[in-house]
């Protein structure tokens, strides 16, 4: 037996609710405020420990110890501060940036600004460089064939030297590149065909899933990483958009003020300024979802609020259209913009999934996104509908087996939220059902994506 | 007698897994459950259960819901899932290999080291 005050059990004939005396009410909310205001104990965490906190003193209190003693002997159990917060922070690893702060940084990963200008001025180059060699003009798909997969292995260089992983892990990103452009290489490609145009878009998600094997520092299977990397491209595409608009005007405004001197710079900002901003930007924008992470992490969760409920009117309208309009009249062009409209919602999930604390309760922002989802899948529905006695009247094009699957890919993907949304607002569920399976379901796009840059272009003679 | 940091550690998880095998449960009345069991020689720093039980929770071994407590507490309830209960059988499996391995070891040196208690030793 332990010699402390320390009944084995409650004792049953003790008054319930002993913990009412004001002086330790005022000392519990005090405790409770130093808890929370640890980074990384939340508050729901702190329910948990307070509940704790408050069982150990009613049974103290019912083995004869007065009130205030009883609260210093349940705060002494309850372990130091420090340590509990710590341990959270281990627990709630997905920023891994709290558990840095609280080790007191050690061990962060490299970070100055001037090796990531070198890396910017490469990612420049990668885009420039191919330009020099192969005329965009001529043959576009060659070029961006070639760019793009360099660019992207320029930014995962650049993440795989902050993070000093090994080199089997740069070089596995380097055989993803190297493959894309053996085949834009080896693929006969028209300037004009459908698959090139498709063999981009989908060697792009391709690529960035190599950039996710050196952000994840090789450790893609686990699902944390996985996560912190659909929260970085989430990030990293707010940062390339606020950097493009802040370029775009300047260089619109660099344009006018050059004419107005008699010099024509053209040539020099289309030819020189673009392509090496847009790579430089790549870089840039990664440096700055890693090292001003607490910026995006704020805004995160407030686009969701304004874009999720934004989003679902507009998809409800969109279903009143379909319903007073009697169904999609033109099925050409139809399933891309419900792609779109799908991979919106996605987004709009992920993003409202990652900023949720995953042990927190459902509320009314789950019962939104299932409401989201939900819409979303009807109107897919609608369009498939409306496309099944129509898309095989014209036979199967590339264009249409690509958007017939990445639908297929998405219409599984959601169908899947959908119903673990439901099971969080039946059983009140953590959130941890929903970052498995949208963690684990990254793979898939991958593959359908290679599918589409390996197979559909031979399939349909590069047309 | 204190059990040691280390050997705390290594049996947390597995405790609490068992623990929750018995039925579904909240943070201290598995830490009195422990106590219980342990004849009070295993003394946990409490606020340390929660982080593990969120471990165990994200690793699938674990699922758990809020509640009420019987004065109206906000309390959050665990139970086991069929993952943790495969657990369960490997971590027996683990430890009966290691505690097997360690008795054998002592058999062996039975005169160099003092025995436990007067006519404890098996």
């Amino acid at each position: 037996m332990s010699p402390r005050h320390t009944p084995h059990t409650p004792d049953a004939g003790a008054a319930p609710a002993a913990t009412s005396s004001t002086s330790v009410e005022a000392e519990i909310a005090r405790w409770r405020s130093y808890v929370v205001a640890r980074s990384s104990v939340t508050a729901a965490d702190a329910d948990e420990l307070e509940d704790h906190l408050r069982g150990q003193i009613d049974d103290l209190t019912a083995a004869g110890l007065a009130q205030d003693e009883a609260f210093l002997v349940a705060i002494k159990r309850m372990g130091s501060q420090a340590d509990v917060a710590r341990e959270f922070a281990r627990t709630h690893s997905r920023r891994l940036w709290r558990q840095l702060v609280l080790d007191g940084g050690e061990s962060r990963p490299r970070g100055t600004a001037g090796p990531m200008l070198g890396f910017a001025v490469a990612a420049g180059l990668a885009v420039k460089l191919p330009w020099l060699a192969i005329d965009p003009e001529r043959a576009p798909f060659d070029y961006l064939l070639t760019a793009m997969p360099l660019l992207l292995t320029v930014l995962a260089a650049f993440l795989w030297w902050r993070r000093s992983d090994s080199a089997a892990t740069l070089a596995t990103v380097g055989s993803v590149a190297a493959g894309l452009i053996a085949l834009g290489v080896a693929y006969p490609f028209d300037d004009s065909s459908d698959t090139a145009t498709l063999a981009l878009l989908h060697g792009a998600i391709v690529m960035w899933l190599g950039v996710g094997i050196a952000y994840a520092a090789g450790d893609w299977r686990s699902r944390n990483a996985r996560m912190d990397f659909i929260r970085f491209t989430g990030e990293w595409l707010i940062y390339m958009f606020l950097i493009a608009t802040g370029g775009g005007v300047l260089m619109g405004v660099s344009l006018a003020v050059f004419e107005g001197l008699g010099l024509d710079p053209i040539v020099a900002i289309t030819e020189w300024v673009l392509p090496l901003g847009v790579g430089g930007a790549t870089v840039v924008a990664a440096w700055l979802v890693e090292s001003k992470q607490e910026v995006l992490e704020s805004i995160a969760p407030a686009l969701t609020r304004i874009f999720a409920p934004v989003a679902t009117l507009a998809l409800v309208a969109m279903l009143g259209g379909a319903a007073v309009s009697g169904g999609f009249q033109d099925s050409r062009d139809v399933l891309i913009a419900v792609d779109l409209v799908l991979v919106v919602v996605l987004g709009l999930v992920l993003y409202s999934i990652s900023a949720i604390e995953p042990s927190s309760p459902a509320g009314w922002t789950d019962r939104l996104q299932l409401a989201l989802v939900v819409a979303a899948l009807a109107l897919d529905v609608v369009a498939l509908v409306a496309m099944a006695d129509r898309t095989f009247d014209g036979g199967l094009t590339p264009n249409r087996v690509a958007t017939l699957g990445m639908n297929l890919v998405l219409l599984v993907n959601l169908t899947g939220t959908a119903w673990l949304y439901l099971q969080r607002l039946l059983r009140g569920t953590a959130l941890t059902a929903l970052l498995r399976w949208q963690t684990g379901y990254l793979p898939v796009f991958g593959a359908w994506a290679a599918v589409v840059v390996v197979a559909l272009p031979p399939l349909f003679a590069f047309a | 007698m204190k059990v040691s940091k280390d050997l705390m550690a290594a049996s947390s998880a597995p405790l609490v897994l068992a623990i929750l095998a018995e039925g579904e449960s909240y943070g201290y009345a598995i830490v009195r459950r422990v106590r219980e069991l342990s004849d009070g020689e295993i003394e946990w720093t409490d606020g340390l259960l929660y982080p593990l039980l969120h471990r165990l929770e994200d690793a699938g071994h674990v699922e758990s819901r809020w509640g009420q407590s019987d004065t109206g507490r906000r309390r959050r309830y665990y139970r086991l899932t069929a993952a943790g209960t495969a657990e369960i059988t490997e971590q027996r499996r683990q430890w009966a290999a290691v505690a097997a391995a360690l008795e054998s070891a002592w058999d062996g040196v039975r005169q160099a080291i003092t025995p436990l208690a007067p006519g404890a030793a098996p």
